[in-house]
């Protein structure tokens, strides 16, 4: 029985850890105001542009190193998101687009564009098969050395590659950042109210396209941790499904808290995974199990829209454009 | 002698045709309060947005200390020491008021605990009383005046302005708000007072610059001057606009108001047992400084405004039933023929649909006439095409969507389509605003015709000149209450510059 418990909490873990770095991308975005409902695209070209750039350096070099298939690919994952996070920051800050509009178009041109590589990639390169990054996924999957030896603690909590503990670390500096230094306000009074901090003097343009591109990072390396740990370098299309939609949702279950981020992603993984470990259920009612983070996130925005208390409101000024007065 | 804090010379600033400020020239010293005095549109704002760097001037110079120097942005204001207290304040809600007041600053270390010990010191130096900790939704609006002067302070202004202060605050308020500003004065600072009560500018400033249309009058020592000259050089001579009035037939009670009170959002009193009776064939003008209640007076007529207290009775001239209009749903207030047409604080948003063309938005008048479910066109065509015939709105033609016309053809068609409905009553707010003079009296004469046709027209006006020469009657309004009713053809602008002014009666009563 423990050790269902126990393997249910490393899955709940591991799970949650995409959708940590998703909804802490989305909560840096949503705080400068910026509603980026592209994530789970973004989260889609984290993922395939790792493997991308993993797949060539493997297939350039007879024995490749460790190090550097990590740091080549995690490159590529951060290169190919903060573009996706530009395009989406350009068409709304610079040209005024939609946000929810432009937002969307990403998504789908995010999933498409994973699918269409995860589809070419080894026919660009003459190869059948799917795509397996061995050595990648390995350098990838690398867990502390001493973990094995500390027994079930050991296996429940330490037993992750490091990008598990880097998500951790990043929700907490994250929250550092946003509460306790100048940065953070500034950032957080553009998201509540951009004519004050644009007459405070504050560059509320530098601040959107910064803090939309950064999210954007963070979000892509949810798709990294998914195909480089989880999956240990394989790719499958549409394999990630419907995750970075749960980010986004996390958000608000939240309440756009980067430490609450960090708890309600391990939840929302467990709810995710929970059906494998209840035995004997249907394949209808799994799929109903799978649906309780989304009844979850509805509860918690009628509670919070019932309570109305200020602090757990929405950046004011989300999803909304910002334009300076003219005159 | 030493050279004054802040003096302009001849600035002039225009918006397109419109000149907002022409040839201005302001001296304040150190240690003084100068009010800023005039009517709605005379420019004071603007002329102080330049001052903080907000707009820049066509022409003119500058000089702080003696010596000239050229104000671009916000930033370049905050250098030279000046600081602004803009009417809307311009604050983050969830933030404690020690936030707002760092929000922006770069030349310090962030520490929030330091800061606060600034803010308390600042506080106990001129008197305030705040929690800098407190967030700001949770603020009275007098609090929230505090944070933005503390805000200003903080950043170390010596020359202040403030813009309408204390339109927003309650007499006790604005009481202790004069006992800071005069804590301030003997502290040397400057600051200039933008206002329309005579009573406060009376109590408070060294000096008084008065502006009317954008042009600079003069500036008067407080202490030689007096209400009635203020109010003369404030509104000005008389000028004759040949309006054609007819005398009024028959005149029945049409809409009688009986002591209406309204309490808006922000918990202030913006109707104050307000009552007065409209006349059938008459039109009844109502004057005031703007924000004076005027606007929701008209909402709370059209059944847009919830009221405390009070009735609108409505005699029925159709069924010689009486009515209390408070009791009906805007629609049916609608049916029987009370009409409330331009709203320019908002045109657009409030009577027409700007994406929509000219035929579309008569049919937002009439959709609930159609029988079938398809849209009916044909009459609305009709109708469209009437009214830009009839009152010559230019249009390249009825297919045009409202936002692509000009504002004076935007009002056409307002006031076009509400006048084919027939009204018995037609309320009709600054239906002149931003119009040029043709088709302002286009705008009049449409109006006269309703009155001769037995409407009780209400038209809430700005320009004295105008309501005196169209009018019958005059309402006149200060701070949420009527101060006055006035008989348009025998008053005088004196009369009624000085009631729009007038303080609220039972208000302060400790001075």
């Amino acid at each position: 029985m423990i050790a269902t418990i126990a393997s249910f909490i490393t899955a709940a873990i591991i799970q949650g850890i995409p959708l940590l770095y998703g909804s802490l991308g989305e909560i840096i975005t949503e705080k400068s105001g910026n509603l980026n409902l592209g994530i789970p695209g973004i989260m889609y070209v984290g993922g395939i542009s790792g493997i991308i750039g993993g797949y060539i350096y493997e297939k350039s070099v007879e024995a490749p190193n460790p190090i550097l298939c990590i740091i080549i690919s995690l490159a590529a994952s951060l290169a190919g998101s903060a573009l996706m996070s530009l395009i989406y920051a350009f068409l709304t800050q610079t040209l005024k687009a939609n946000q929810n509009v432009t937002g969307l178009a990403l998504t789908t041109f995010g999933v498409g564009i994973g699918n269409f590589f995860g589809g070419s990639l080894l026919k660009l390169f003459n190869e059948s098969g799917s795509i397996s990054l061995l050595e990648t996924g390995k350098a990838y999957k690398t867990v502390l050395p001493f973990a094995s030896k500390l027994g079930l603690f050991g296996e429940t909590f330490l037993s992750f590659g490091f990008l598990a503990y880097s998500a951790i670390i990043i929700a907490i500096i994250t929250s550092f950042i946003l509460n306790k230094t100048r940065t953070g306000l500034n950032l957080r009074a553009i998201g509540e109210n951009p004519a004050t901090a644009d007459a405070a003097g504050i560059n509320v343009n530098k601040y959107k396209y910064l803090s939309t591109v950064f999210g954007g990072m963070i979000a892509g390396l949810g798709g990294l941790y998914f195909v480089m740990d989880y999956t240990a370098g394989a790719w499958t299309n549409n394999g990630f499904g419907d995750r970075g939609w749960l980010a986004i949702a996390i958000v608000i279950f939240a309440l756009w808290k980067p430490k609450s981020a960090i708890f309600s992603s391990f939840i929302f993984g467990g709810l995710y995974i929970i059906c494998v470990y209840i035995p004997g259920l249907s394949s209808s009612a799994k799929e109903i199990i799978k649906m309780l983070p989304y009844i979850v996130t509805i509860l918690v925005l009628i509670f919070i829209s019932a309570k109305n208390k200020k602090e757990h409101q929405p950046p004011q000024s989300l999803g909304l454009t910002y334009f300076r007065e003219e005159r | 002698m030493e050279a004054p804090a802040i003096e302009l010379r001849n600035i002039s600033k225009s918006f397109g045709y419109i000149t907002a400020n022409k040839n201005i020239n302001l001296t304040v010293n150190k240690g003084e309060i100068l009010s800023l005095l005039g009517e709605n549109g005379s420019g004071k704002t603007t002329l102080m947005n330049m001052i903080s760097g907000i707009y820049y001037p066509d022409a003119g110079q500058i000089f702080i200390d003696g010596k000239e120097v050229v104000i671009k942005t916000p930033k370049d204001a905050f250098d030279y020491r000046i600081g602004m207290i803009h009417q809307h304040f311009k604050l983050v809600d969830i933030f404690s008021a020690a936030e707002n007041i760092v929000l922006g600053l770069r030349n310090e270390k962030f520490n929030i605990k330091q800061s606060t010990a600034q803010i308390k010191k600042i506080s106990e130096q001129y008197g305030f009383d705040i929690d800098p900790s407190k967030k700001i939704y949770e603020m009275s609006v007098s609090e929230k005046q505090t944070v933005e002067i503390i805000k200003v302070l903080y950043r170390g202004a010596d020359i202040l302005i403030l813009d309408e202060p204390t339109a927003v605050l309650t007499p006790q308020e604005t009481e202790k708000l004069f006992a800071v500003l005069r804590r301030m004065k003997e502290d040397g600072k400057s600051i200039i007072i933008i206002t329309h009560k005579l009573h406060e500018v009376l109590s408070i400033s060294d000096k008084v610059a008065v502006l009317r249309k954008g042009e600079y009058i003069g500036t008067v020592n407080t202490a030689e001057t007096n209400e009635s000259e203020l109010t003369e050089m404030m509104v000005g001579k008389k000028i004759s606009l040949n309006i054609d009035r007819s005398e009024p037939v028959d005149p029945q009670d049409r809409l009688v108001i009986n002591k209406l009170n309204c309490i808006n959002s922000d918990g202030l009193k913006v109707l104050d047992n307000v009552s007065f009776t409209a006349k059938s064939g008459e039109i009844l003008g109502v004057a005031g400084i703007a924000g004076s209640g005027q606007k929701e007076l008209l909402e709370a007529i059209a059944g847009l405004q919830k009221l405390e207290s009070g009735e609108i009775i409505y005699n029925n001239p159709k069924t010689n039933s009486s009515d209390n209009l408070r009791d009906k749903t805007p629609l049916q207030i609608r049916e029987l023929g009370v009409r409330l047409s331009f709203v320019p604080e908002d045109r657009l948003g409030m009577g027409l649909v700007g994406n929509m063309d000219i035929v579309d938005n008569m049919m937002l008048r009439s959709y609930k006439k159609g029988k079938s479910v398809f849209l009916e066109r044909k009459k609305p065509r009709t109708l469209a095409e009437k009214v830009v015939s009839d009152l010559e709105v230019s249009t390249p033609g009825i297919e045009t969507p409202v936002r692509r016309l000009s504002g004076g053809n935007v009002q056409k068609v307002l006031v076009g389509r509400e006048i084919a409905a027939a009204p018995t009553v037609l309320m009709a707010a600054y239906p002149v605003r931003g119009l040029d003079i043709n088709s302002s009296y286009l705008i009049y004469n449409l109006l006269n015709e309703q009155k001769e046709k037995g409407v009780a027209v209400i038209f809430v006006g700005e320009d004295l000149d105008v309501l005196i020469e169209l009018c019958d009657k005059i309402v006149v309004m200060s701070s949420g209450s009527v101060s006055g009713i006035v008989d348009a053809r025998t008053s005088t602008k004196e009369e009624i510059g000085f009631l729009m002014t007038k303080k609220a009666e039972g208000g302060n009563s400790n001075e």
